[in-house]
């Protein structure tokens, strides 16, 4: 039994710690909140690539690190801890996990070297709108090699150099993954005004714009599920990254702030709400190294260990965010004090990839599943 | 990482399973152990399956083997208590024998009376009980008012315990008391063990809200206890108690049920007036809540495990543990009796699903909140040894212990 990280790994995230809390500190996640025309930090996001993080997964043969899942999963939590204002997310856990499990050779060859350097950003267009996106709902159309329709919204689809686009066929059916050029002259982009404005999304309309098939003609949608699975696994890192840090402001305000004579911080109204944090954030460590795990070995529990990771680690960064402040007291609630870019976060990451309650359906159709093939 | 036992692990794993299996009746759907709480042969036969252990090897598994222990590490006897879950065995009467009683003794005890005790308790010959709590010492167990009074070469006592597991077939105790009430509530504690048949003890069982009685009052008069069977110095008491809930039993990871496990059943075996209760999306959301919880309790101990293995010391993986399962066990017993909707009250054994076990569940859960450990202690606990928060501010702790306030 050896349930943790390895020494490699605790380097590896050591570096990770000082590297993100020099370069990607509270002032430089402001500075792409509160200026529409920065989708995000360039020049972090160059270091990012110069340390090879950008290519952790991506084999060496293709200019990667060639590194595992779990690896990645510990920068993913350092990430999210500092909420660096990046693409990574889109670039590495949703194009390069898609082109990793789909992609041709001569795809390969094409797409992953610019990745593993940060010189492309790639990202990844499902959602069509207000309600649920899935192969039944979806309008976007492809056609004789070109793709008419809307996506929104977009993460990172203004900074991203390609997009992975989900589109059915004209004569309905099941839906297929497209490698879209974003430069193109028929793609209109537009910026959207989200909850939290310091990760940027766009709008993307394609109209007939050339696109490639990656993956078999339509298995769009399972394609997309699984490339959500891996993400859903790397995104929990960054929520539990995220809900630490929560937790670990409202701990050193409460042992600051003195209210009828004591720290805050040592009343139990304080106290309890806060191992109430603890304890759901380490309920979702847990389920999130489980994904780790899984997602480094390939289990054939992936899905299951995806989805129970994803919803642990969902209500524990939503739990931790709004507590936070709640902790602060009125200054938790101004724009000054730090605690509303975690709760923007907090809430922009449990709606990427589907909300929890859809995810908290899939973990019980992997239950079901689970129950009927007769495993344990 | 790595879920597998390493290659010494699982040469232990594999003698242990090879042992149990000539030596146990492995689990099987609808079968349950062959005596109950409350049946007067379950004792007998908890000490028989004490002894057959001993025999084989695997009891004290990370005790020294100067005392009729193992050996071994601590990682090795969760391994044994893993397995041991397979097999149709006596509930664990031995627990705080084990657990909190040998270890005490172990640190605070002289030679002989180590010598003396340990292996006939390991060997099944000796049950031990805790009479720690009292009716106005529960979660602050330093408030207690148990009088020992010097006597020569004896101590007189005279107290009122309560919770005491076990105390109406226990054959020892370990026992604190207040030998200075003038001094602050902390530093006027001296802790002994005693013979249970020693006169001036008489116990009373407390009947639970489920109708059993698993714990007692016990009612302490002139009892003597020889000097000799004092445990740390006179006044030591509140460092010795520390020791002894310190080294509570390292959780073999099985929880009462009903769990996810149990609740996953039901639902699927339930129909509702909108068709399966499986299908329904507020029942696939609790559900979904449970596993998380669930599987996030087995995997906690999975890296307790792991820091055993590498000869680390324990975290706050039991406090942790404890206060998500036993918040959990009363939700689902609540949820599983709703699903039932209005037959859900029966408790008839015959007619309510699963032998009654949602509405046993109910009635016990209340217990599991508050026992070895309520929530809000436990919160505590979390909240300043593991998030460093102040203490609160108290104001019983310099006073001497007669002057302090009490409940009326």
């Amino acid at each position: 039994m050896n349930f943790d990280f390895s020494e490699e790994q605790y380097l590896l995230r050591d570096q990770a710690r000082k590297f993100l809390g020099d370069r990607s500190s509270p002032a430089a996640v402001r500075a792409v909140l509160e200026d529409d025309t920065k989708a995000y930090d360039r020049e972090l996001w160059r270091g990012m690539a110069e340390l090879g993080w950008v290519g952790t997964t991506i084999p060496e043969e293709y200019g990667g690190a060639g590194l595992s899942g779990e690896d990645l999963c510990v920068i993913a939590e350092e990430l999210g801890r500092t909420l660096a204002p990046t693409p990574f997310s889109s670039s590495v856990y949703l194009a390069t996990e898609a082109l990793l499990l789909a992609s041709s050779e001569e795809q390969k060859q094409e797409y992953l070297p610019a990745l593993a350097m940060g010189e492309r950003i790639g990202c990844m267009a499902v959602s069509e709108g207000i309600g649920v996106a899935n192969a039944q709902s979806i309008n976007t159309r492809a056609s004789g090699g070109v793709i008419e329709g809307t996506k929104v919204p977009v993460a990172d689809g203004d900074a991203a150099d390609f997009a992975i686009v989900l589109a059915g066929p004209e004569t309905g059916g099941n839906p297929s993954l497209y490698l879209v050029d974003l430069n193109d002259d028929s793609v209109r982009r537009k910026p959207v005004e989200m909850i939290d404005p310091s990760r940027s999304h766009a709008e993307i309309t394609f109209e007939g714009t050339v696109a490639e098939p990656l993956g078999e003609s339509g298995e769009g949608w399972s394609i997309t599920q699984a490339v959500f699975d891996r993400a859903a696994i790397l995104m929990a890192f960054e929520q539990v990254g995220g809900a630490q840090a929560c937790l670990d402001m409202a701990v050193e305000y409460a042992k600051n702030r003195f209210a009828f004579g004591r720290a805050i911080g040592s009343y139990q109204a304080i106290k309890h709400k806060l191992a109430d944090i603890y304890v759901a954030t380490e309920l979702a460590r847990a389920n999130a190294y489980y994904g780790a795990w899984a997602l480094a070995a390939d289990a054939p529990d992936l899905p299951m260990a995806a989805a129970a990771a994803r919803v642990a680690a969902s209500e524990a960064y939503n739990l931790a965010a709004r507590e936070n402040i709640q902790t602060h007291g009125g200054m938790g609630f101004t724009w000054e004090f730090d605690c509303h870019l975690y709760y923007r976060r907090a809430k922009l990451l449990s709606l990427a990839l589907g909300g929890e309650r859809r995810w908290k359906d899939r973990l019980v159709s992997q239950l079901e599943a689970r129950n009927t093939i007769g495993e344990e | 990482m790595d879920f597998n036992d390493t290659p010494q692990e699982a040469e232990f794993r594999a003698e242990a399973r090879d042992w149990l299996a000539n030596n146990a009746e492995r689990k099987a759907p609808g079968k349950v152990y062959k005596y109950q709480r409350g049946e007067p042969e379950l004792i007998p036969a908890a000490r028989a399956w004490e002894a057959t252990k001993f025999e084989g090897g695997f009891s004290g598994i990370a005790l020294p083997k100067e005392y009729g222990g193992r050996g071994d590490t601590r990682l090795q006897q969760i391994i044994f208590a893993e397995e041991e879950a397979s097999y149709l065995i006596p509930p664990p009467i031995f627990s705080i024998s084990h657990g909190m009683a040998v270890p005490t003794l172990l640190t605070y005890a002289t030679e002989a009376q180590k010598q003396r005790y340990v292996p006939a308790t390991l060997r099944g010959n000796e049950i031990w009980c805790q009479m720690f709590s009292e009716p106005a010492a529960g979660s602050d167990l330093a408030g207690l008012r148990t009088r020992s009074v010097r006597d020569g070469d004896d101590w007189i006592i005279n107290g009122h315990k309560i919770w005491t597991s076990g105390a109406h077939y226990a054959d020892m105790a370990i026992l604190v008391t207040r030998s200075d009430p003038d001094a602050p509530k902390h530093k006027g504690l001296t802790y002994f063990f005693l013979d249970m048949t020693s006169p001036g003890i008489e116990v009373r069982p407390i009947r639970q809200i489920s109708g059993y009685s698993n714990f007692n009052e016990v009612f302490l008069t002139d009892l003597r206890i020889p000097d000799t069977q004092r445990l740390g110095d006179e006044g030591q008491g509140w460092q010795v108690a520390i020791t002894t809930l310190m080294n509570e039993r390292v959780s073999s990871g099985i929880r009462p049920a009903p769990d996810f496990e149990d609740i996953f059943d039901l639902v699927r075996m339930t129909e509702l007036e909108t068709g399966p209760a499986i299908a329904d999306g507020a029942v696939r959301e609790k559900l979904a809540d449970w596993y998380i919880k669930a599987q996030g309790v087995k995997l906690i101990r999975a890296r307790l495990m792991t820091a055993l293995s590498r000869g680390e010391r324990p975290g706050p993986e039991n406090s942790v543990s404890k206060l998500v399962s036993s918040f959990r066990r009363q939700e689902i017993a609540h949820f599983g009796m709703d699903l039932l909707d209005m037959g859900g009250g029966m408790m008839d054994p015959d007619v309510a699903p699963m032998r009654a076990m949602y509405q046993q569940a109910l009635l016990d859960a209340p217990g599991g909140r508050i026992a070895a450990g309520s929530d809000e202690i436990l919160r505590n606990i979390i909240s300043e040894r593991v998030l460093g928060l102040p203490p609160d501010i108290r104001v019983d702790k310099e006073l001497p212990f007669d002057k302090l306030p009490s409940s009326r």
